[in-house]
């Protein structure tokens, strides 16, 4: 109750000086998210385009790779792309040479490789799952109008399966809002990480709780853009 | 001459024989009703004319000019195929709109692409020829009673609305023949009405029609000629009259009776 209360700890400047230190955590955890996202997309579509492939051991591959990937919990992934190179084969992330010894950064890289591999993994699904809905029907009527395969694609499919694969990108993405927390445990310095440095050695537990705020804030500007996009997809069609 | 041949059509897939050689042939403006149980053989006879499967063996021939067949492989290659299909239009039962495109953009869509690719004088005429291209579309919309619908989508119009429109995206390639997969099975009589109005409407204007129907009221009043079919052959071939007053296999009788 002390911590929580203290009148040293609840002043105006320390709320301003703490909201600061919070806020470039977040941008911390905004470059995760964003970056994150950007690779995650087209790795996501070309894993899918693989995952249904004619050729049957590269998509079985790449099937497996994904159930192992979904299989497993992100934290794990993490320690594993962060300290297995160092641990198993005495290469630690920090000590490549790209890196130039900085370790927030090669960490942060880390990171990145394995939260874009995760969620490319989750995205590669719900992508096959957008494009094996089109009913075959929609690609034999653009076969008897005599369009090609590319203006079949480009012209008829893509809006729908834009159209499938909104609700579910929206889910899987607002969770990524929350998941970049996770990247505190691999010393990737974002919100969470911050605050609880805030407490380590400023002995002030709310920021803590604080974070929440900048969490929620987040997910509720993705939630109100991919209502809007759903909105205006689904405006003349179900 | 006939308009359309088609000999010794065979297809199987893998270890069964969905036609067991198939020979029809059908005159310019006539229209043909194919009818038989489910499992027959007259959806894949249809898709098989309209290229969206191969045949194994047999040629299908329009105006005497071989578009299809199995022992010729120029033909079949994917230019050809896309030059011949555009003889054949296909209604399909469900229709198949385009969701995200209004009506009038259903009916344009194939054909601005087309003119995109194909038509020297596109780049310097291109208004011009999306111009035409939505008039003769707004004409057609006219023609089937749907023109005040030209900017909806195809989710806020009836089924039957919806299958005209379909047969109006069909008819906007201009085909020699056009082809209906049991067009009014997703329809209920009141809508089944308006869609088989429009057909024979086309009729009366001289189209050249394949029917695949469970209409056999229609099949009646509108064919020149019915095809029944069972178990991948023509089981009986003839005039509606020659079909529905005086069947003579076996088969054909125990169908029409379940009428």
């Amino acid at each position: 109750m002390n911590l929580l209360l203290n009148a040293d700890n609840t002043g105006w400047e320390t709320f301003t000086s703490v909201t600061a230190k919070l806020a470039g955590g977040f941008g911390t955890t905004l470059l995760l998210f964003f970056l994150t996202l950007l690779f995650a997309i087209p790795i996501g579509l070309l894993f899918a385009c693989i995952s249904r492939m004619r050729f049957k051991p590269l998509r079985y591959l790449m099937r497996a790779f994904i159930y192992v990937i979904r299989g497993t919990p992100l934290l794990l992934q993490l320690m594993i792309v962060v300290y297995l190179p160092g641990i198993a084969f005495d290469a630690p992330l920090t000590k490549w040479d790209i890196f130039h010894q900085n370790v927030p950064l090669a960490y942060f890289c880390g990171a990145l490789f394995a939260f874009v591999v995760n969620y490319a993994c989750y995205f590669a699904e719900i992508f096959r799952g957008g494009i094996e809905n089109i009913p075959k029907g929609q690609y034999e009527a653009c076969e008897v109008l005599g369009m090609t395969r590319t203006q079949t694609f480009f012209r008829v499919i893509l809006l729908q399966v834009i159209r499938n694969i909104v609700a579910p990108m929206s889910n899987e993405v607002v969770t990524l809002v929350k998941d970049t927390a996770l990247a505190r445990t691999v010393s990737v310095v974002e919100i969470f990480f911050t605050a609880s440095e805030i407490l380590r050695l400023q002995f002030i537990i709310w920021p803590l709780f604080y974070t929440g705020a900048f969490y929620l804030l987040f997910s509720a500007l993705v939630t109100l853009l991919f209502g809007l996009l759903e909105k205006k997809l689904s405006r003349y069609w179900k | 001459m006939a308009l359309l041949e088609v000999k010794e059509l065979t297809k199987s897939f893998g270890p069964t024989k969905v036609l067991k050689g198939i020979t029809f042939s059908l005159q310019k403006g006539e229209v043909l009703a194919i009818i038989g149980s489910s499992g027959s053989g007259k959806t894949t006879l249809l898709r098989c004319l309209n290229f969206l499967e191969t045949a194994d063996g047999g040629q299908i021939l329009v105006a005497g000019q071989p578009v299809f067949d199995a022992a010729d492989p120029a033909l079949l290659s994917p230019k050809n195929i896309r030059k011949n299909r555009m003889t054949f239009g296909l209604v399909f039962q469900n229709f198949q709109l385009f969701p995200q495109y209004t009506v009038l953009e259903n009916l344009t869509l194939a054909a601005k692409l087309s003119a995109k690719m194909n038509d020297p004088d596109f780049k310097t005429n291109k208004k011009k020829i999306y111009a035409d291209i939505d008039n003769r579309a707004l004409a057609l919309l006219e023609r089937i009673g749907l023109a005040e619908k030209m900017d909806n989508h195809p989710c806020q119009l009836s089924g039957g609305q919806q299958q005209r429109v379909a047969i109006a995206r069909a008819l906007m390639l201009t085909p020699d023949i056009l082809c209906f997969d049991e067009p009014t099975s997703a329809l209920d009589p009141e809508l089944t009405k308006e869609v088989l109005k429009v057909i024979r409407d086309l009729k009366s204007s001289g189209n050249t029609m394949v029917v695949v129907t469970h209409e056999m009221d229609f099949a009646r009043d509108v064919a020149d000629q019915v095809i029944f079919m069972a178990g991948g052959i023509i089981e009986e071939a003839g005039t509606p009259q020659e079909i529905f007053q005086n069947p003579k296999s076996a088969l054909l009788k125990s169908f029409l009776s379940h009428e």
